[in-house]
């Protein structure tokens, strides 16, 4: 099992026609990636590589089928765009762009939980979801995830940050230890898709038996997540938080990732998670281990 | 992006909140020139820098001529404030106070809705407030799809118990505010204090605004951007696009990836060591991005050792390798540097590193080996 996407989970691209979208798009289909449609207003009945391109989302889904979007429009786009994928009647939209105003974020979170409380939103600005053998969707390299094995324990992946995403499948398939499915939610500070929307998800799927979980500095989100964990979960998580010496009031590349007014420290979050019984590692290949650890002893 | 003060009440006046008539100067000269022409005295004279205590460290004062406007302003211009040199001088009309209150509006990512404080007791700082008496807070969280609409901002100022003198002040400033706060793209828009004149009026007495960085394409910012304040480095940085962020170690640091080059932050002070600079290069790993961010680095006169710690996603370990390789032909580099590359196709791009390896680049497997070596390579010069 996997969670929000699977082998049968269709996918159309807004933004296919672009460099980055195409890019990628053809990526995720050769990994096996059921890449059905892209969409342009304006090359409506072309094609790019063979998959058809229609003038709206809503054109792409009655067509194909489509449940899902993956979203390289500008930021400029991406407020319109996601609207477009909901009105259009897709359940799981994964927005990629980076530098989506907050403002835009906070505005279609609300309006998508008010108008289209079916609809889950990935990002913006994240790295995408895999479900390691079936499906694909966003920037993530489908080489460095290892494949679930049936009975084996396979780990679910959560996690703020694209590169760290990467080093947690790396380390994992290096001590040869198979992912479900492994989640980019992003570094905005407004994720669509949040911690606790995975935990609760890996926490039901019968075949991940234990969660890697990802943090950084900024925000609460790591602490809202700990309380989820210490009251719903009965899988075991091993977490990392990034930036435990970054100075306060400093952005660090991501938007959300910031300390700011004493909130949002690493050491806050380490601590969180430590008293809901999640084992913490100082740095990605610690916390390797330490899920090695727990993955032998269940 | 934050504003100065003056900047935020330009920005204000651009959605009709209510400032004091005022001018930014650089000189003695103009600042005497820019009382005469405000036209009444007392005017203030404000330290512009973008720290608090600017009062305590001597950086406001009041002015009942010119003599003291020449006075007060060149003690001012060229202050040390709390690190912050004072090179702009505001000048305003004095007010009047008869109250003074807080109200800001910033985003809860928590409740992932706006958050709007309002508090009869303003003029300080809203964080002792929220500590010592956190009734006197009003808070509302408003859904931005709904926005404010004035009943509910009336009954907001109602529940702060400002003076039912102000209410309609008030009111009117709060709508306007969430307009400037939401159509002008702020991350935060603050008015401390928010003012009550003997006459009735309320007025901003001071704004802090924090501009999002991301809405820069749809709004005129050029002159806000223009006056960041940024020190050398983050500057030369900021011109090549890179995310740079300044810190006082010697261990120079660059990775791809903003969570890789926190971690790699981590890792450094783990192995005893002090990084000098937070860089993301983002996920390419080219030669052109490489070669600018050995440039910012090389700049710097503290680093003693750089540590490249780069993890190859879909950009393979030969491309990064060939890169570093193609960079390293184009900027002479004087701190030994260190390389730890995995991920995909690592192998390959260690293959083409192998050949160029020295005391002057060399090579750890492992992202926790290679930030050790950094950081006594940093150590031993």
């Amino acid at each position: 099992m996997s969670i929000f996407v699977d082998e049968t989970t269709k996918v159309l691209y807004q933004g296919l026609t672009g460099s980055q979208g195409r890019y990628y798009g053809l990526l995720n289909r050769e990994y096996g990636t059921q890449v059905v449609a892209g969409t342009n207003p304006k090359k409506a009945g072309e094609n790019v590589d063979g998959i058809p391109i229609f003038a709206s989302v809503a054109d792409a889904v009655a067509e194909t089928g489509a449940t899902a979007s993956c979203i390289f429009i500008p930021a400029a786009g991406v407020r319109a765009a996601i609207m477009e994928a909901a009105e259009g009647g897709i359940e799981f939209i994964v927005c990629i762009t980076e530098g989506v105003p907050a403002q835009d974020e906070a505005w279609f979170f609300n309006k998508l939980k008010r108008d289209f409380p079916g609809v889950q939103l990935l990002g913006p600005n994240c790295p995408g979801i895999i479900s390691p053998g079936k499906c694909n969707i966003g920037i993530t390299a489908g080489h460095i995830a290892k494949n679930p094995e049936p009975g084996a324990n396979n780990v679910g992946i959560v996690s703020r940050s694209g590169t760290l995403t990467y080093q947690a499948l790396y380390e994992l398939q290096s001590q040869n230890i198979g992912v479900t499915t492994c989640v980019g939610i992003g570094g905005d500070p407004v994720p669509g898709t949040s911690f606790i929307d995975c935990l609760e998800r890996f926490e039901a799927d019968a075949e991940t038996t234990a969660v890697m979980m990802i943090g950084e500095i900024g925000g609460s989100a790591e602490e809202e997540a700990a309380e989820f964990i210490s009251s719903n979960m009965t899988k075991p998580v091993v977490g990392y938080i990034a930036g435990q010496t970054a100075p306060p009031g400093k952005k660090m590349g991501h938007a959300g990732a910031i300390v700011s007014g004493g909130k949002g420290t690493a050491a806050a979050k380490m601590d969180a998670m430590k008293a809901a019984g999640v084992s913490v590692g100082a740095n990605p290949t610690e916390a390797g281990l330490l899920m090695v650890d727990v993955v032998k002893g269940l | 992006m934050d504003l100065f003060e003056y900047q935020g009440k330009q920005f204000f006046a651009s959605f009709d909140i209510p400032v004091s008539k005022g001018e930014a100067v650089t000189t003695v000269e103009d600042a005497v020139a820019a009382a005469g022409r405000i036209g009444e005295y007392p005017v203030v004279i404000k330290a512009q820098v973008q720290v608090g205590g600017r009062g305590k460290a001597g950086g406001i004062k009041l002015a009942n001529t010119a003599e003291e406007v020449r006075e007060y302003a060149s003690n001012i211009l060229g202050m040390d404030i709390k690190g912050h040199t004072v090179h702009v001088v505001w000048i305003e009309v004095a007010s009047d106070i008869a109250e003074e209150y807080y109200a800001s509006f910033t985003l809860d990512r928590s409740a992932k809705k706006h958050l709007g404080m309002l508090s009869a007791e303003g003029g300080v700082e809203i964080e002792a407030v929220a500590e010592e008496n956190p009734d006197a807070i009003a808070k509302i969280w408003i859904d931005p799809v709904d926005g404010l609409d004035e009943p509910t901002a009336r009954a907001w100022v109602k529940a702060a118990n400002l003076n039912p003198a102000a209410e309609d002040g008030a009111v009117d400033i709060l709508l306007k505010l969430y307009r400037a706060y939401t159509e002008g793209d702020a991350d935060l828009a603050e008015i401390n204090p928010l003012i009550l004149k003997p006459t009735g009026e309320v007025h901003a007495l001071d704004a802090k605004v924090t501009l999002d960085d991301n809405a820069i394409y749809r709004h005129e910012w050029a002159e806000y951007e223009a006056t960041q304040e940024r020190d050398s480095r983050e500057q030369a940085a900021h011109e090549k696009g890179l995310q740079y962020v300044g810190l006082d170690g010697s261990v120079g640091i660059i990775a791809n990836g903003a969570g890789l080059a926190m971690s790699t932050l981590d890792v450094v002070n783990q192995a005893g060591g002090k990084p000098a600079n937070f860089l993301d290069i983002g996920g390419g790993a080219n030669a052109d991005v490489m070669a600018g961010a050995l440039e910012v680095i090389n700049n710097d006169p503290a680093v003693k050792a750089i540590f490249i710690n780069i993890f190859g996603g879909i950009t393979r370990g030969e491309e990064v390798a060939n890169g570093i390789i193609e960079a390293l032909g184009r900027v002479s580099i004087e701190s030994p540097i260190v390389i730890r590359l995995d991920g995909t196709n690592a192998e390959e791009g260690r293959a083409i590193l192998a050949p160029h390896l020295s005391d002057q680049l060399q090579m750890q497997p492992t992202m926790l080996e290679a930030a050790s070596k950094a950081v006594e390579l940093a150590a031993s010069r």
